[in-house]
C-alpha cells in the first residue's frame, strides 16, 4: 500500500531524509517512534504530498508522488496534531465544507454516520472553537475518513490531550483501524502505540534503524527494542 | 462513552475516487467556506471597514482641501485606502487557513490547487469590493464628490482585481513565515505599484472629466496587469503553498 525507495529529503544544505526505504502492506497499523528532529513529520508530509521529496521513489495507493499526488490525496486521510477545521463553522458544517472538496455523494447522510462515529452527533451545530481539544481531534478524525480513504496518516494525534480524551481517541483509532484501512502513526507515547499498532518502525537519523512487529515483540518491551534501535 | 464501537461498514460509494472533483465546485466550496466563516466572526470585513474609514477621515481632516484640490487628490486618497485594507484582510484571509492547520486541510482534497487559488481570491475579491462599496458613499459625503459612475466604478474593479490576484498569491506565500504580517507589505507592494498607479491616474483623470483617449493608456495597463497576473498566479500557486 505504500512503498517508499532510497528517499532523500533536504530543506537547503540540512538533509533530513537519508535514503529512507519503508513498506506497508494492506491493512497493517505501523506506529512510526523515533526522538524529536528525526524527520517523522517531515516524512509524514512527503507521504501526504504536502512535501515534495528531494530523490527517492514515494508510491501510496499505487500512485507515484508527487506526479500523480491528486489520485493519492483521494485515497488518503490525514490527522496531525493541528485539528485542520475552522473554528467559525460548527462541526457539521466543516465536514460539508470538506466533503464538498472531496465531490462526495450522499454526503447528508456521510456526515451524519461519521458524526455519530466520533461521537459528536449532539453537538453537530455547535460552533468549532466551542469544542474540547479532545472533541477537535475526534472530530478532525471525522474530517480524514469522511472520503473512507484506503490509508490514512497520525501525526502526533494526542498531543494536548488529557487522560479521558485520549482513551476516548484511543477508541476512535481502533474503529478506524478495525475498518480495514493501512495506518501510519508517528507518537512519542509507547505504550499507545503498542496497545495500537501492528508493527513498529523507529526512524532515527533519516533512516528506519528497525524494525518489528506486535508478534516478534515480547510483551513489554517496545521500550527496549526502542533503545536499542536509537543506540545502532 | 459517545464513540460508537461499532465496525462500521466502509462505504465505497461515498468517494468517486476521481483524481479530482469538479474545478467550479471545490472554488464555490472555499468561497461558500470563507462567506459562512466572515459571516459568524465579522472579524476580516470590520476590522478593513473600520481601517478604511478612519484613513479616509484622517486625509479629510488632515488635508482641509478646497473644491480643485479635492478633485485633484481624491484618487491618490481612495487608491492608499483600498491598498492598505486590502493588505489588512489579505493577510488576515489567509492566517485563518494557516493558524490550525486548515491550509493543510486545503491542499489535501483532490482538486487541482488553483482551484483553492481561485475560491481564496474571489472570497477576497467580495471582501475588498464589499467594503469598497461602503467607502465609496462616505467618501461622497465627506469630499463632496459624486463617485457613483459608471466608469469610475469599472476601474475600481479592474484595480481591485489586480491587487486581489497578487495579493492572495504572495499572502499564501508569507503566511508561512514567522514575519507574515511585515513580509506581505513589503514584497506586494513593489509588485501593484503599476496598477495602483495606472489605478490612481485612471481615476483621476475620469473624475476630471479629461477625454476618455487620455485614460485609455492606463485602463489597458490595467486590463493587461489583471489577465497575466492572475495566470502567473494561477501557474504558480501551487508551488508556492507547497514545501
Amino acid at each position: 500500500m505504500i512503498a517508499v525507495r532510497k528517499l532523500v529529503k533536504r530543506f537547503g544544505v540540512k538533509t533530513i531524509l537519508r535514503g529512507l526505504d519503508f513498506e506497508v502492506e494492506l491493512g497493517e497499523f505501523v506506529a512510526l517512534l523515533g526522538p524529536n528532529g528525526a524527520g517523522k513529520t517531515t516524512f509524514l508530509r512527503i507521504l501526504a504530498s504536502l512535501s515534495r521529496p528531494s530523490l527517492g521513489d514515494v508510491k501510496v495507493a499505487g500512485y507515484h508522488l508527487p506526479k500523480e499526488a491528486a489520485q493519492v490525496r483521494a485515497k488518503l486521510g490525514v490527522v496531525s496534531h493541528m485539528p485542520l477545521l475552522y473554528g467559525d463553522l460548527s462541526g457539521d458544517e466543516n465536514l460539508r465544507f470538506y466533503g464538498r472538496l472531496y465531490n462526495l455523494s450522499s454526503l447528508e447522510a456521510r456526515i451524519t454516520e461519521v458524526l455519530e462515529m466520533v461521537g459528536l452527533e449532539n453537538r453537530r451545530k455547535d460552533l468549532v472553537r466551542t469544542f474540547s481539544r479532545g472533541m477537535q481531534q475526534r472530530l478532525a478524525i471525522g474530517r480524514a475518513v469522511l472520503h473512507d480513504p484506503d490509508v490514512m496518516l497520525f501525526d502526533e494525534p494526542y498531543t494536548g490531550l488529557d487522560q479521558d480524551a485520549s482513551s476516548m481517541l484511543d477508541d476512535v483509532l481502533k474503529t478506524v483501524a478495525a475498518q480495514g484501512r493501512t495506518i501510519v502513526m508517528t507518537s512519542h507515547d509507547l505504550a499507545r502505540a503498542e496497545e495500537l499498532a501492528t508493527r513498529f518502525d523507529v526512524l532515527s537519523q533519516g533512516v528506519i534503524a528497525a524494525s518489528t512487529t506486535h508478534r516478534q515483540l515480547k510483551k513489554s518491551n517496545l521500550l527496549t527494542f526502542y533503545k536499542q534501535a536509537l543506540a545502532g | 462513552m459517545a464513540v460508537k464501537s461499532s465496525n462500521m461498514s466502509r462505504q465505497r460509494s461515498i468517494a468517486n475516487n476521481q483524481p479530482s472533483g469538479s474545478f467550479i465546485r471545490a472554488i464555490a466550496a472555499v468561497i461558500w467556506k470563507d462567506l459562512q466563516a466572515e459571516f459568524r466572526s465579522r472579524e476580516l470585513f470590520s476590522a478593513m471597514l473600520v481601517f478604511s474609514l478612519l484613513i479616509i477621515l484622517i486625509f479629510n481632516f488632515a488635508l482641509e482641501l478646497d473644491i480643485k484640490t479635492r478633485q485633484s487628490v481624491t484618487s491618490g486618497v481612495l487608491w492608499a485606502t483600498f491598498a492598505f485594507a486590502g493588505t489588512l484582510g489579505l493577510n488576515r484571509s489567509m492566517a485563518i487557513e494557516k493558524d490550525r492547520g486548515c491550509l493543510d486541510g486545503l491542499l489535501l482534497a483532490p482538486v487541482d490547487r488553483s482551484a483553492i487559488f481561485f475560491g481564496k481570491f474571489i472570497s477576497n475579491l467580495i471582501f475588498m469590493i464589499s467594503v469598497e462599496v461602503i467607502v465609496l458613499p462616505i467618501y461622497s459625503v465627506l469630499y463632496n464628490m459624486n463617485l457613483f459612475r459608471s466608469d469610475v466604478m469599472l476601474v475600481i474593479l479592474l484595480g481591485s482585481i489586480g491587487y486581489t490576484s497578487v495579493g492572495t498569491l504572495i499572502s499564501a506565500m508569507s503566511v508561512q513565515t514567522r514575519m507574515r504580517d511585515i513580509l506581505l507589505p513589503i514584497l506586494l507592494f513593489p509588485i501593484v505599484i503599476a496598477p495602483l498607479l495606472a489605478a490612481v491616474k485612471a481615476t483621476g483623470g475620469l473624475l476630471a472629466n479629461v477625454p476618455f483617449e487620455e485614460v485609455q493608456s492606463p485602463i489597458n495597463l490595467l486590463i493587461a496587469y489583471d489577465i497575466i497576473f492572475t495566470a502567473v498566479a494561477f501557474m504558480t500557486f501551487e508551488y508556492i503553498v507547497e514545501e
